[in-house]
């Protein structure tokens, strides 16, 4: 597949040619399931959207029944950004259902496969945006990550999935799950593409408020492989990743050695305080988000006897499972008397994570980290919802701290991939990207 | 026994902003349903709120005037909740941590606690028909002031004294319309008991859905009474409870809303969409300089105008009035003839026809013209009262007016002696009876110059020449 880079040099007039073969690549390769519908929106460089990314007159979903009906009057900060660059959103990526989940099968539109090994999950919630990179059927797609939704399908489909510092890409027009956690940020075939993406989408927008006004310069123009950086990496948190991952993990450090940079030793508190405090903020921001889909005014209605029997029915037959069960976590950690207990002491965590991570950061440039504890899993393996959360273990914690992220693949295992993040400082994606490039080269 | 009424307030000031409290929608009235809408007030997937920060402005404006302290940072909290005339099925008000806290009002020498004031949110409107319901979010995310008073109102006078200031400052400081009709300023009252003497604070009920102040005294009323009865049948307990009631004025009486079971656990938590409000210096001292107050307006009427305290204090009740007043003066009408035709001669008429001041046919330029009129003595005191009457049905200059019924004085000596010569010559023999003793007699020459004149002589004048004439 064409890279980002190169589409972007193309001719006007190549354009249609382009999608054209495109289409025949996505029809080639229907069974990935990982377009939910083909909508084209615009001329410009075909970029696949994630179903919760707002783009005026397209059925935008979340991938839930839900949402059925529902057509967006309005276009997301970030596809205005893809229009005013050259970019068109082409095409609706399946996704879990409302983001929640690690394996894209909670869609309501069923589920998506790995384009490297059909028995096994795509990775979630981005799961359609990565699957079709990975699959050669996409150029570059947007995702959202909450907690890992880029990065984690973006290693297990051997793609580089970047999360940008919180606040640094504009949330308006991105269907909300946790309000303090979400980042859209892209999904590319190459580091240099993700930096490209990147750019286009970034930047202060008024019209969201937990956007950061500071200035903001480019990185690709900016980029540079031969920087060399004190990498961090936390021995306490790999001892939980599978022998394959371990085995990555520490080839990727040698490989970091010999490009010259210095790989210095630090400690993490445990994850399982990252999974607690992450997945009681998470729910309970979504159940108050998920509040609006009520079936009044859009979207699937289910008429009852009375209006609290239509919230009911409406609710109870628009929702799948996972986020009924978030919906219902969420309502409990905020509920009187067990606030203190829950919520605000996931504050508390949530405050000391960064306090770490910032004590990390006075020593070193960039974290390395594992994206997810094992390689793919297979579809149905994960039955417990604990055992699906605990996949999150090395994403969320990025997502508490709000710092930027890139996941890029380092090593195969048999036909899956291996990918490996990177950590970078707020608002420092420069000197991540760049730790990224250097090590996508040394790779090769 | 003897029971002491405790009362506190919450009002929901609707702030005259342009748009709406977190999107740029406008807040005008009486649009076509659903008009004044966008992603953000209707809640589509993916919309974010921005503060207005009028209205931040505003409520530093309101902190002032009530001597509260203004919190350098506020935060928005999300109240969790399922109506149909909220959208986004959470309301964004400001719980943990509000704007105003810790001020204060005077109320007929009495300090009254303002314990917060803190921005909100207001929600649409559900229309219900025969068996279905509509739903129009024109006013949701209109920014609401909720403005909530100590205990410390002790009757259901007090009670309504302070709304009355509460209004009439809003006003002043041009904040909000504060108009009780429309549900610009709207009021719940919290009502409990104790005997006199207590100090602890028996249960309170709230009393929701009172749109005038005559309802809120009204309701108020009846339910210290029913909480008196209640405790003196022995079944306070039972009778009393921590509840929201509704009045209902038709029937004057208040109703148990919900049933006990149904407490509502709003499940509040920070908004994540906003940051904490932070008010920078210059912002605090640009919107905490306030026009005057009424008070501080009263009290200058008294010592600079000479006004009595009970005029002051009427005419500065309202700024409308107030500014009418002050326009008057500034014009050039005396103050003494301006109190008594603004709160006497014109009031009186527009209580006569139900109009407040704001909708009085006749300006402060022509109440001041018709004054002047007066003070100079170009027409009567009397000829005024028919003057204004006229006005007030014809859209006309006090000129054309005085022209039109012939009431212009007359001031001219010979005009006036030559009526009091006509009046002598008809009534010799009145006149003699005068001249033997009969002084009483003025009078009636008096009284038949004036109405040989139609009643535009100068009685002044009328009485200084007879005088002399008859002397
Ligand atoms: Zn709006």
């Amino acid at each position: 597949m064409i890279t980002l880079k190169e589409a972007l040099k193309l001719p006007k007039e190549e354009l249609p040619h382009l999608k054209q073969d495109l289409k025949k690549r996505i029809e080639e390769k229907k069974e990935l399931n990982a377009y939910i519908s083909l909508d084209e929106s615009g001329d410009g460089v075909p970029i696949l959207i994630k179903d919760n990314i707002q783009v005026k007159n397209w059925s935008v979903t979340s991938a839930s029944k839900i949402l059925q009906g529902y057509i967006s009057p309005y276009d997301a900060t970030v596809i205005t950004k893809l229009r005013e660059n050259g970019l068109a959103p082409f095409g609706r990526a399946n996704m879990d259902e409302f983001a929640m989940g690690s394996s894209t099968e909670t869609s309501y539109y069923g589920k998506t496969l790995n384009p490297h090994d059909y028995e096994r999950v795509p990775g979630g919630s981005s799961g359609g945006s990565a699957s079709a990179v990975g699959g050669g059927v996409a150029i570059a797609s947007l995702g959202s990550d909450t907690g890992g939704s880029i990065r984690q399908p973006a290693s297990f489909c051997g793609v580089v999935g970047m999360k940008p510092t919180y606040g640094r890409v504009s949330r308006y027009g991105l269907s909300a799950y946790g309000s303090s956690l979400d980042q859209i940020g892209p999904i590319t075939q190459n580091v240099e593409d993700s930096a490209i993406l990147y750019d286009i989408i970034s930047g202060y927008d008024p019209k969201d408020s937990t956007s950061a006004d500071i200035e903001y310069s480019p990185i690709t123009p900016n980029l540079n492989p031969n920087q060399k950086y004190r990498i961090a990496v936390i021995d306490n948190y790999v001892k939980d990743a599978s022998t394959e991952i371990q085995q990555a993990y520490e080839k990727t450090i040698r490989t970091l050695e010999k490009l010259g940079h210095t790989i210095i030793h630090k400690e993490m508190t445990d994850a399982k305080y990252d999974i607690s405090a992450y997945y009681i903020t998470a729910m309970a921001e979504a159940s108050s988000n998920l509040a609006r889909y009520d079936g009044i005014r859009y979207g699937s209605r289910v008429e009852g006897e009375n209006l609290k029997d239509t919230y009911f029915r409406t609710r109870s037959e628009g929702f799948g499972d996972e986020v009924k069960r978030r919906i219902l976590v969420g309502n409990f950690v905020l509920s009187s008397g067990y606030y203190d207990a829950y919520y605000v002491k996931a504050q508390k965590v949530r405050y000391l994570i960064q306090q770490k991570y910032s004590e990390i950061f006075q020593d070193a440039d960039l974290i390395l980290s594992p994206v997810s504890p094992t390689l793919p899993f297979k579809f149905g393996e994960k039955k417990e919802p604990l055992d699906m959360y605990l996949s999150d273990i090395y994403t969320i914690s990025v997502n508490l701290a709000g710092l930027p992220a890139i996941s890029l693949p380092v090593d195969w295992v048999g036909n899956l991939p291996v990918g490996l993040q990177l950590i970078g400082k707020p608002f420092d994606e420069l000197n991540l990207f760049n730790g990224a490039l250097s090590l996508e080269q040394g790779l090769k | 026994m003897e029971f002491e009424v405790v009362i506190g307030l919450e009002v929901h000031v609707q702030l005259n902003t342009k748009t709406k409290l977190f999107c740029s929608c406008p807040t005008s009235f009486n649009e076509k349903e659903n008009s004044n809408t966008c992603p953000t007030c209707l809640a589509l997937p993916g919309a974010l709120p921005v503060i207005n920060r009028e209205a931040i402005h505003k409520a530093i404006q309101f902190g002032t005037a009530v001597n509260a302290s203004i919190n350098r940072y506020s935060k928005f909290d999300r109240k969790n909740y399922f109506y149909p005339d909220l959208p986004s099925g959470y309301q964004i008000s400001q719980f943990y941590k509000p704007i105003v806290e810790n001020g204060y009002i005077e109320v007929n020498g009495r300090k009254i606690g303002i314990v917060r004031a803190h921005l909100e949110a207001d929600a649409g409107k559900n229309i219900h028909e025969s068996n279905y319901s509509k739903v129009d979010l024109n006013r949701a995310g209109t920014p609401l002031l909720e403005i909530v008073s100590a205990p410390d109102l002790r009757s259901s006078d007090e009670a309504i004294e302070y709304l009355k200031k509460l209004h009439s400052i809003v006003r002043y400081i041009d904040i909000s319309d504060a108009n009780m009709q429309e549900g610009s300023f709207r009021c719940d009252a919290n009502v409990s008991i104790r005997p006199k003497g207590d100090t602890k604070l028996y249960t309170r009920v709230e009393i929701k859905n009172i749109n005038s102040f005559r309802f809120i005294q009204r309701a108020i009323d009846y339910e210290v009474e029913r909480q008196i009865e209640a405790w003196e049948d022995g079944v306070y307990e039972d009778e009393v409870i921590q509840e929201t009631r509704l009045y209902d004025s038709v029937k004057n009486e208040t109703r148990s809303m919900r049933g006990k079971e149904e407490s509502a656990d709003y499940r509040y938590f920070p908004e994540p969409d906003l940051l904490e409000v932070y008010i920078d210096d210059e912002t605090l001292e640009t919107y905490s300089k306030i026009p005057e107050l009424p008070d501080e307006k009263a009290e200058r009427f008294q010592t600079e105008l000479g006004l009595s305290e009970y005029d002051a204090k009427v005419i500065s009740s309202s700024i409308e009035l107030a500014n009418f007043f002050e326009e008057m003066i500034n014009s050039g009408a005396s103050v003494k003839n301006s109190v008594t035709w603004l709160t006497v001669e014109l009031l009186g008429r527009l209580n006569k026809n139900n109009l407040p001041i704001t909708s009085s046919p006749i300006s402060s330029s022509k109440l001041s013209d018709l004054v002047k009129a007066i003070d100079n003595k170009t027409i009567s005191g009397k000829a005024g009262k028919d003057i204004l009457d006229y006005l007030m049905e014809h859209d006309i200059s006090v000129d054309e007016a005085i022209e039109k019924l012939g009431l212009k004085q007359v001031n001219d000596d010979s005009a006036i002696l030559k009526l009091i010569d006509e009046v002598l010559s008809k009534n010799s023999d009145k006149v003699e009876e005068y001249k033997q003793g009969k002084t009483k007699l003025f009078g009636f020459f008096v009284g038949q110059v004036m109405k040989a004149s139609r009643g535009s002589a100068n009685p002044q004048k009328v009485n200084e020449l007879l005088r002399s004439k008859l002397s």
